[in-house]
């Protein structure tokens, strides 16, 4: 179940990141929505009797990195190279700070190796009750409002003149991406690469109509966290390895392979 | 009758246009000329409520058009801009996004509103290229698909940045041939046009801009008897007709 969930969730998120931010290389983990939100599930550790507020922890790191991103990036230009620069530079800096809490309190309540690699051996049914909720409540708005993600797509003033309010929507799907990639990451830790590669799967699979592409990327992440649970739970039975590092296995050679299908793109970026 | 009063616009308080005051009449086709970086585009992103104006007011039909709701002013103006990402989608489904200020939840488009696309796309020759992605297509049938979304929008105005430009010889002409469809539709098409020629033998009328102002407003006649392209532009400007057809064709030198 926990598989499912956060396979949905970071999937979704990476999806709506894409189409909003208008960047195929967007992604949780790359442009810092994932260091915000393991920053604040690290740093909410020091509150052991609020320990079971982690999922709005992870949503409120991921909502602040994800808007310090966009507005760097809006500040000097917005291009897509300087989103991806823009998050990896955020992404470091977050990043540095959930190292050091994890490295001065090691006695946290949440495993260094495991929250940084991302896993979801020792999650419990209770664990996952929050963050379930808060998943399916943004799967659902996603899915509403997946035709006016078709419409962002197209642009911010062909959008405007089409009579979306660009400015509120792109908020609102900020905000519901942060939401589906902080619950998933407050019980699977920093789960790499399922953000970025499952959106492009599914476009693959049936295009880019955002009406269709939701549910099938949800399909798609929860299947591929899925099989990702069972072969870390099997190739080295009875010893189970993260889940995260099965995604970076599979995933890191296909974002190789974007960014080089992606090369001109950028350089036109 | 869409008018601007008294604008003042630009970027992050820094006037790119000023005082402009100028109307546009429905039916009609206005060109927007000027030098490059003299507000053309700021105009038109102004006068179409893309970009708010630093004072000022544009009225329709009486009415000021600033706390329009944005779904409402999107039934009564549309813009296509000049520069803009290509979809990967198919062509009768970029056009039905023309539909979208129209669609209340969930999104799901009516009958009317498939039988206004396939008109769309009728009228502007693309039934053939229905399913076919835009990104298959070449700038002049893109522009085309565009315009066909515009036609969906079904908007009383209508601003274009720059039409025709990068396209071929061909598809320039066949671009303003639908501009005039557009016109005889009782559309006001409203556009950013930098062939000077083109200019003044297909539009109503002349906006002529210098450092943000307003030159000269008037038919392309008025314009070009006024001398004020050739003191903006700093070239000669000299009105020919063609013998075979008749018409007044404009030549430029320096």
């Amino acid at each position: 179940m926990a598989a499912i969930l956060a396979g949905c969730a970071l999937s979704l998120a990476g999806l709506v990141l894409q189409t909003v931010l208008n960047n195929a290389l967007a992604g949780p983990s790359i442009i810092g929505v994932s260091s915000g939100a393991g920053l604040f599930t690290a740093l909410i550790t020091f509150f052991p009797a609020y320990l079971t507020l982690i999922p709005l922890a992870a949503f409120a790191g991921a909502l602040i990195a994800t808007l310090l991103v966009y507005f760097i990036a809006k500040k000097t230009g917005a291009s897509r190279m300087t989103i991806v620069l823009s998050g990896a530079a955020v992404s470091s800096f977050l990043g540095a700070f959930t190292d050091t809490i994890l490295t001065i309190k090691p006695d946290t309540a949440i495993s260094r190796i495991g929250f940084l690699i991302g896993g979801l051996s020792g999650v419990t049914m209770d664990g996952i009750k929050l963050p379930g909720i808060l998943i399916f409540i943004s799967f659902v708005l996603v899915f509403i409002f997946s035709y006016d993600l078709n419409v962002l797509s197209l642009g911010d003033e062909t959008a405007k003149s089409l009579g979306l309010n660009v400015a509120k929507f792109r908020f609102i799907f900020i905000v519901l991406s942060s939401l589906l990639a902080g619950s998933a990451i407050s019980f699977a830790g920093l789960l790499g690469f399922i953000g970025l590669i499952v959106p492009h799967a599914a476009r693959f699979i049936i295009g880019y109509d955002n009406r269709l592409l939701v549910p099938v990327t949800a399909l798609l992440g929860s299947s591929f966290a899925l099989f990702c649970d069972i072969l870390a739970r099997t190739i080295f039975a009875p010893y189970e390895i993260p889940v995260g590092i099965i995604m970076s296995f599979l995933g890191g050679p296909f974002f190789i392979y974007l960014l080089l299908k992606q090369r001109r793109r950028l350089i036109d970026a | 009758m869409l008018e601007l009063r008294n604008i003042t616009a630009g970027y992050q308080g820094f006037e790119v246009i000023k005082n402009v005051n100028i109307s546009f009449a429905k039916g009609s086709i206005t060109g927007i000329i000027g030098k490059n970086g003299c507000g053309k585009t700021t105009l038109l992103k102004t006068a179409a409520q893309l970009l708010k104006p630093i004072s000022g007011d544009i009225i329709l039909n009486g009415g000021s058009i600033s706390k329009m709701p944005e779904k409402k002013l999107a039934t009564k103006i549309s813009f296509l801009p000049q520069i803009r990402s290509t979809p990967n989608t198919t062509v009768y489904n970029l056009v039905m996004h023309g539909r979208f200020p129209y669609l209340g939840f969930p999104r799901i488009p009516h009958a009317k509103d498939k039988a206004i696309v396939k008109k769309a796309l009728a009228t502007l020759g693309l039934k053939k290229y229905r399913n076919k992605n835009v990104r298959e297509l070449s700038g002049g049938e893109r522009q085309k698909v565009y315009l066909a979304m515009v036609l969906a929008q079904d908007t009383d105005y209508i601003f274009l940045d720059e039409p025709t430009t990068f396209l071929d010889i061909n598809h320039q002409l066949e671009i303003l041939a639908i501009i005039k469809e557009l016109k005889k539709l009782g559309k006001a098409v409203i556009m950013v046009i930098h062939d000077l020629n083109n200019a003044l033998t297909n539009c109503d009328k002349i906006c002529l801009l210098d450092k943000g102002e307003v030159v000269i407003y008037g038919s392309p006649k008025t314009v070009y008897s006024s001398g004020a392209i050739e003191r903006v532009f700093q070239v000669k400007c000299e009105e020919v007709t063609l013998q075979k057809k008749g018409q007044s064709q404009y030549v430029f030198s320096l």
